[in-house]
């Protein structure tokens, strides 16, 4: 390790280089003065990643497009409650598909044959339909059970299985597989000592997997989470086949009546890459959180990474 | 034989992994405040020995007593019956461990990293397990880190963490498995300086070790394994100075 070496090797006392020892003027280190590598490749790029945008530009300025449409719409009343439905069941969808997720994980696990079977049956068939499938399922499941009855309570399917609560399972039992997948990857990332440590201290298996190992499985779950969050914004956009209201829908229907279809579904693509762009952000700082104890220091927050980045443009000042 | 109780007895202990026979057989007692060395060449079972203590490994054949209660059944008649995985727990909570790897817990500081067994374990209240914590860190040398994560501090730092951290579950037997075996030289000595403060305050201690020298001046008793077996045991400067077999003999001229 550097600190022996280094303790080694500094046998005498000189050698500090520091600046308080006086060295006779002019006999510092000589800056190396070189022409650097050209970057021709770069001045192409660049000439010609312009040429292709601007011929893009002048594409859609030409376009049969009503741009006017777009600021209409893109905050009216009915788009913004597409998206408070789209963010709505993003989050609710996610956090039922989190908590079955590392429910069905820590079951996958287990050394009980018959709750690792039932987590790799659910599994199975939920990551092997399609969502959309899933979705028409659970809507339409009062074709084939009329009634939801469980003794205490009944009501009809019809009634009971709104847009809002077909695409809820839909969606969060759907992403509950594919999280698990990703919390098992997690859960077994955790070095193996750590369980060890925990039980020869007398701590529980559910205790151990409470305290300790999910805690250092989070790092590794998160990036993948923040993946899965921004793909459930914009596959909520399926339910829109189920009439579950988000934004899809919402630009839907207002094309079909004004049948200005590309300038809505402008309007619904700046909406989603508003939401994930902003999601983004919030994944950043999730990381940085569950980071703690695994670096020495803490990863910039955005706000220091983007001035680090704007102020490292400016060349160094180069030495004459 | 003496009069006070071993607090670990092992008769014949065996212990294979799949074809992998890594103990052939291991009889030996531990006393009440002994320290007690294992050493040997890897591959030779020390290791995995200390882990049936604590039950982290499963014997196959044999018998293993800590504190006069078998280790992992429970015997009625000349039946053996499995112990639940909380009545394992609950025994474990009494013998302290020391990895070779410290296995701190990374996502919490020093003083978390003790704390925590305490606290959600023994069910001690926070401020209680917090000042016992404290004392601890000040003990093994570290009152000044209490409030770094595992990252931030020495391999040598690290360990001494750990030792507090099976020191807060006050246990009555200690074990360390090779303890100062992933440190840079200069960090062996803050370690083994801790476990022999530990030595001098009567803690029983089961130590896995290359460390002759410690084991010469702090040991009471030693023992030589090599292929599963115990090849020869005694006084540890007797041992040390004097071994009688040709294996330890091969072994310590390598060593020393």
């Amino acid at each position: 390790m550097a600190p022996s070496f280094d303790k080694g090797s500094a046998g005498g006392p000189p050698a500090e280089p520091g600046p308080q020892v006086p060295v006779a003027p002019g006999a510092g280190p000589v800056p190396i003065k070189a022409i650097p590598v050209p970057h021709y490749g770069r001045w192409i790029a660049a000439v010609a990643v312009i040429a292709v945008l601007a011929l893009i530009g002048i594409a859609f300025s030409n376009a049969d497009i009503n741009y006017g449409v777009i600021p209409d719409y893109l905050f009216s009343d009915a788009i913004l409650e597409g998206v408070k439905n789209t963010v709505v069941i993003t989050v609710l969808s996610m956090v039922l598909g989190l908590v079955l997720g590392v429910m069905f994980a820590v079951m996958r696990l287990s050394e009980n044959p018959v709750t690792s079977t039932v987590a790799w049956l659910y599994i199975w068939f939920f990551r092997g339909t399609p969502v959309l499938v899933q979705l028409l399922l659970w809507y339409n499941l009062a074709l084939i059970f009329p009634t939801f009855d469980i003794g205490f309570y009944s009501e009809p399917m019809t009634e009971l299985m709104t847009p809002f609560l077909a695409a809820l399972l839909g969606l969060g039992i759907n992403e509950g597989a594919y999280m698990a997948e990703i919390v098992r990857a997690g859960i077994q990332s955790v070095d193996e000592g750590q369980t060890e440590a925990s039980q020869a201290l007398g701590m529980s298996g559910s205790l151990t997997m409470r305290r300790i190992v999910l805690p250092q499985a989070m790092r590794v779950i998160i990036p993948p989470t923040g993946n899965e969050f921004i793909n459930m914004l914009k596959t909520s956009s399926l339910a829109s086949v189920i009439t579950y209201e988000e934004v899809m829908r919402k630009s839907q229907d207002i094309y079909s009546r004004n049948l200005a279809t590309m300038e809505l579904l402008f309007v619904a693509s700046i909406w989603y890459l508003f939401l994930t762009s902003v999601f983004s952000v919030g994944q950043y700082y999730l990381e940085r959180h569950y980071a703690k104890g695994s670096q020495r220091e803490l990863p910039p927050t955005v706000f220091r990474k983007i001035r680090a980045t704007v102020f490292s443009v400016r060349r160094p000042a180069v030495q004459r | 034989m003496t009069s006070a109780q071993p607090v670990v007895l092992a008769e014949g202990v065996h212990k294979s992994f799949g074809l992998n026979e890594v103990l052939r057989g291991i009889d030996l007692q531990v006393l009440p405040r002994e320290v007690f060395c294992l050493i040997g060449p890897s591959g030779s079972g020390k290791s995995t020995f200390l882990r049936c203590i604590n039950h982290l490994e499963k014997i196959n054949a044999g018998r293993l007593w800590v504190d006069g209660e078998l280790v992992g059944y429970r015997q009625k008649g000349d039946r053996l019956y499995e112990l639940k995985d909380s009545e394992v727990a609950l025994k474990r909570r009494d013998i302290g461990m020391v990895f070779q790897r410290f296995n701190l817990f990374p996502h919490m500081t020093a003083l978390g990293n003790v704390m925590e067994a305490p606290v959600q374990v023994k069910k001690q209240t926070k401020a209680v397990a917090r000042e016992r914590a404290l004392r601890l860190l000040d003990r093994v040398g570290l009152a000044d880190k209490v409030d770094s994560y595992p990252a931030q501090l020495s391999g040598g730092q690290q360990q001494r963490v750990a030792i507090a951290r099976a020191l807060a579950m006050e246990p009555k037997l200690m074990l360390f498995d090779e303890p100062t075996s992933a440190l840079d030289p200069e960090l062996v000595g803050e370690v083994l300086d801790v476990m022999r403060g530990l030595a001098e305050d009567g803690m029983t201690m089961i130590v896995v070790t290359h460390e002759m020298g410690f084991a010469r001046e702090v040991g009471d008793a030693l023992v030589f394994m090599d292929g599963g077996v115990v090849v020869e045991s005694g006084h540890p400067r007797e041992v040390l100075t004097n071994p009688r077999h040709e294996r330890t003999r091969a072994f310590l001229s390598k060593v020393l």
